[in-house]
């Protein structure tokens, strides 16, 4: 039963995509929906888009939350790096520092690293289980615990609900 | 009317592209160019799909599927590159305060 409700969900969104490439034409969706069912057939496992995600409202309202507070983040970013760019002496004070997330789903994760990478002065460069390398373009504490709740803490209690 | 609005919006990422080429040439270590290549870059690109989208109506399915791909696609190839970087060895610039990513690296090889 798991795995038909997978498959569904992985032949909505197939069909979603292909109907934001072709638009409404009633030979491009009998083509599309036919391809869209062999490949979820003949590829059940591997074709799943969101495995990890948790289908309730909860999660849903969690994850429109976090679209709005990404979307003002990476404006605020790129405003940021924008500015270091053009002053004339270059404002920076760069590092690697270390920050721990509680996520545990690899979705979860590959969102969580993402974020960071697009907001403000921050950039994921590597990843190790829990612990996040992270390039941080102005270094205002060397503590784990203060890093992790100022780059990590606004995307993680969104995602978390979302992903686990 | 249209046509303007989506004028101002695709100058606005034509803005952010430029500033962000402009990071790549002034910043003094290949991350701190990382960060100027990636958002700029990616706020820049989805600005000027957005411009075109009130420009050419017809087009928007497509540009919101262009629009995704870069927010997911392009974190993940600068995190390649980054790591990349690091694992050959390139250096931080002098002015950074601190690598722990090094210091973890230092552990295992002890």
């Amino acid at each position: 039963m798991r795995l038909f409700k997978q498959n569904v969900i992985t032949f909505i969104s197939l069909m979603f995509f292909w109907i934001l490439l072709t638009g409404l034409d009633i030979q491009e969706l009998i083509a599309g929906s036919v391809i869209a069912l062999t490949l979820t057939i003949f590829f059940p496992k591997s074709s799943a888009l969101f495995p990890e995600f948790k289908l309730s409202f909860n999660s849903m309202i969690n994850f429109i939350m976090f679209v709005f507070v990404f979307s003002f983040e990476l404006i605020k970013s790129n405003v940021d790096v924008a500015l270091r760019v053009v002053h004339p002496k270059i404002p920076i004070n760069p590092g690697i520092v270390k920050v721990k997330t509680k996520l545990k789903s690899r979705l979860g994760r590959v969102m969580l690293a993402n974020s960071i990478t697009l907001t403000p002065g921050t950039l994921t460069v590597e990843t190790d289980g829990e612990d996040y390398y992270i390039h941080w373009i102005d270094v205002s504490s060397r503590d784990i615990e203060t890093a992790t709740r100022k780059i990590v803490a606004k995307f993680e209690k969104y995602l978390e609900v979302c992903y686990g | 009317m249209m046509e303007l609005i989506g004028g101002i919006i695709t100058f606005l990422g034509a803005i952010f592209l430029f500033l962000g080429s402009l990071g790549i040439l002034r910043m003094p270590d290949v991350y701190n160019r990382m960060q100027a290549g990636t958002k700029a870059t990616t706020l820049g690109s989805i600005l000027f799909f957005m411009g075109i989208c009130f420009m050419e109506s017809q087009w928007i399915g497509k540009l919101v599927l262009l629009i995704l791909f870069i927010i997911f696609t392009n974190p993940v190839s600068s995190h390649a590159l980054a790591r990349a970087a690091h694992k050959a060895g390139i250096k931080l610039a002098d002015q950074s305060v601190m690598d722990e990513l090094a210091a973890k690296k230092g552990e295992i090889d002890d």
